[in-house]
């Protein structure tokens, strides 16, 4: 019986032509994967861009900042954002073209949405994405205030921080490599 | 093995500079009877019952000190691993481990020995857990499970990754000792997965969708902007590498390739895809993995590997004990496609030769070169460079930095110089 029923699909297979058989899709697509839910993106979507798509209901002043700073940051960056050891965050404005550049969110960061983003989704290093979105702003706002890029009344949320003017903000050039043998020179 | 042959580091073992010394093991005059061997080895239990108590001696070297054709074998294992005289391992930090460059063969890179570089720590995911996200600028959001990408057509292609800071100290001078610790931050599989185009046509792309946002679900959730039209032709979602699923350090259950990129675009644990309109300037292409010109400039989103060769022997730390034959061996790549010629020069860059290439030879894959040579003696300044199909030609170190200057840190393709002493030690030199 099993020998007959496999010699019926291969004839009929044979007679109607190999595309019916194989073609299981007409318009190239595989139709795996479900349609995600709105709250199943939200969930995930934290990404800010430079034009603050992305930020988060909430808002932030350097004083509150202060104190998130010193509760969940000074312990690696340091008291200031100088001592580190982990990366500098404050200082170094003028030392990019020296011969010890100092790179610090002050002195090379192009944009004040990527501190958020990266402090939203990647700290305290020890327990990241554990920060609220307000925390976040504050210590945002202390960050910028130690580097001399915003006053000590400023408040942050999704409208302003975007607009904060960071001094490296043209300082960086695409790719123009090769830069060194270029074929044919 | 000898108590002087335990001693011999795996360098030592790979120049075989002290083959002749090993004693080789000679037939007794008088066998054996197959009673007093069955005595020594087991007793009262027979010779099945031999397999199970030598069994978990297997990787004790105290278990091979006789002449292995008269004592039976370990029986088989489930999951198998490497000759316990074997050593070669990765030259860790928390945050990476380099690949024993002088210690491998061949293009692949063992999967255990390939390097790593994670930002917060190697996540312990759940592949039945595990989903990919893709969103934003499409006509439709989509969630996929792990199997239903692994039900998607297949593609399996061997290429290198090479993270962007490999040899990166060296902008600074002479600072590593071996190949492993100065470019030991590359390494070569076989990737399967499922084209990113597939993915993305499930999905639909909509209309401005330039740019895609690569997330990682490890606890830095890694994030890289890639530009779509220059990487949608060869990316893969990657779910095994070298015939099985991907390493935990290499992004199980699921990674971004992108053949010649560098590697910290190859997002690991991937777990959402964004399609936006322009890059989303995240920490690590902005902060990170961008290269300061000596101007004060900064360069951004330099993702193709340049040519590089570096000779994995004679390298670093080893030392020839022999005069006479030397195979110099290396590896060689390009994020730009073939290596086209590899030049081997043992007078520190006068004089050249072309190296043989091994089979097989792949664009955007480690490719093994091998040159003969007899070391007299005398000093010596090894150096390799590498010439891809495009032309680009491997530069010299003093090339590179008198147009890039020292403040660089990441893209560092310059030609390597071993220099080797007349005791026939190998070092890390500038030239």
């Amino acid at each position: 019986m099993r020998g007959q029923s496999l010699l019926f699909v291969l004839l009929v297979t044979v007679a109607v032509g190999p595309a019916d058989v194989w073609a299981a899709s007409k318009n190239g697509l595989f139709h795996l994967g479900r349609v995600a839910t709105p709250e199943e993106i939200q969930a995930w979507d934290i990404d800010v861009a430079p034009g603050g798509e992305g930020l988060p209901a909430g808002s932030g002043t350097v004083e509150e900042g202060q104190r998130v700073y010193a509760k969940h940051c000074a312990g690696c960056h340091g008291a200031t954002g100088v001592e580190g050891p982990s990366p500098k965050l404050v200082g170094g404005q003028g030392t990019l073209a020296s011969a010890h550049p100092v790179k610090t969110v002050g002195s090379y960061w192009p944009y004040a949405t990527t501190l958020f983003d990266y402090i939203y989704r990647a700290m305290p290093f020890v327990a990241p994405q554990s920060l609220t979105p307000h925390q976040v702003y504050a210590v945002t706002a202390w960050i910028l205030f130690q580097n001399g890029l915003l006053d000590k009344a400023a408040v942050l949320d999704r409208e302003t921080l975007p607009k904060v003017r960071m001094l490296n903000r043209t300082g960086f050039v695409p790719d123009p490599r090769p830069d060194v043998n270029r074929p044919g020179s | 093995m000898t108590d002087k042959n335990e001693k011999l580091t795996p360098d030592e073992r790979e120049l075989g500079v002290l083959s002749h010394d090993t004693p080789v093991t000679t037939r007794p005059k008088e066998p054996p009877t197959r009673r007093a061997f069955l005595t020594g080895a087991t007793s009262l239990f027979g010779v099945a019952a031999a397999h199970v108590l030598l069994a978990p001696f297997l990787g004790h070297a105290a278990n091979v000190s006789g002449d292995p054709t008269r004592v039976p074998g370990a029986l088989a294992t489930e999951y198998g691993r490497r000759s316990p005289f074997e050593r070669a391992k990765r030259l860790t930090k928390p945050q990476r481990s380099r690949t024993p460059l002088q210690d491998l063969h061949g293009i692949v890179t063992p999967s255990a020995l390939h390097f790593e570089r994670h930002h917060n720590g190697v996540p312990l995911i759940d592949p039945a857990k595990h989903r990919l996200l893709v969103h934003g600028l499409v006509e439709r959001p989509l969630l996929f499970t792990i199997g239903e990408l692994k039900r998607f057509p297949s593609t399996s292609r061997l290429a290198f990754v090479e993270c962007s800071g490999n040899s990166g100290k060296e902008w600074k001078g002479p600072k590593g000792k071996t190949v492993q610790e100065i470019h030991g931050l590359t390494s070569t599989s076989e990737w399967t997965g499922v084209r990113l185009a597939n993915v993305l046509s499930e999905a639909g792309l909509a209309p401005g969708a330039t740019w895609m946002l690569a997330e990682g679900s490890d606890a830095a959730a890694m994030t890289r902007s890639l530009p779509l039209n220059r990487v949608l032709d060869e990316a893969l979602l990657c779910y095994a590498q070298n015939g099985e699923p991907l390493r935990p350090e290499q992004g199980y259950p699921l990674r971004l390739l992108v053949p010649g990129y560098e590697g910290s675009t190859c997002v690991k644990w991937l777990r959402r895809l964004k399609l936006v309109a322009s890059p989303v300037m995240t920490r690590e292409e902005t902060s990170k993995y961008t290269d300061l010109m000596p101007d004060g400039t900064a360069r951004q989103f330099t993702f193709e590997v340049e040519a590089k060769s570096v000779i994995t022997t004679p390298s670093g730390g080893q030392r020839l004990k022999k005069t006479g034959y030397v195979e110099i061996r290396g590896l060689a790549w390009s994020g730009r496609g073939r290596v086209e010629k590899v030049e081997v020069s043992v007078d520190g860059g006068k004089n050249w030769r072309t190296a043989r290439l091994q089979a097989p030879i792949l664009p955007k894959c480690h490719t093994r070169f091998c040159l003969d040579w007899w070391w007299d003696g005398g000093e010596a300044v090894l150096q390799s460079r590498c010439i891809d199909e495009t032309g680009y030609r491997q530069p010299t170190r003093q090339e590179l930095v008198e147009v890039r200057g020292t403040n660089s840190y990441y893209h560092y393709n310059a030609i390597q110089s071993w220099q080797i002493d007349k005791e026939g030690n190998v070092r890390n030199v500038q030239v």
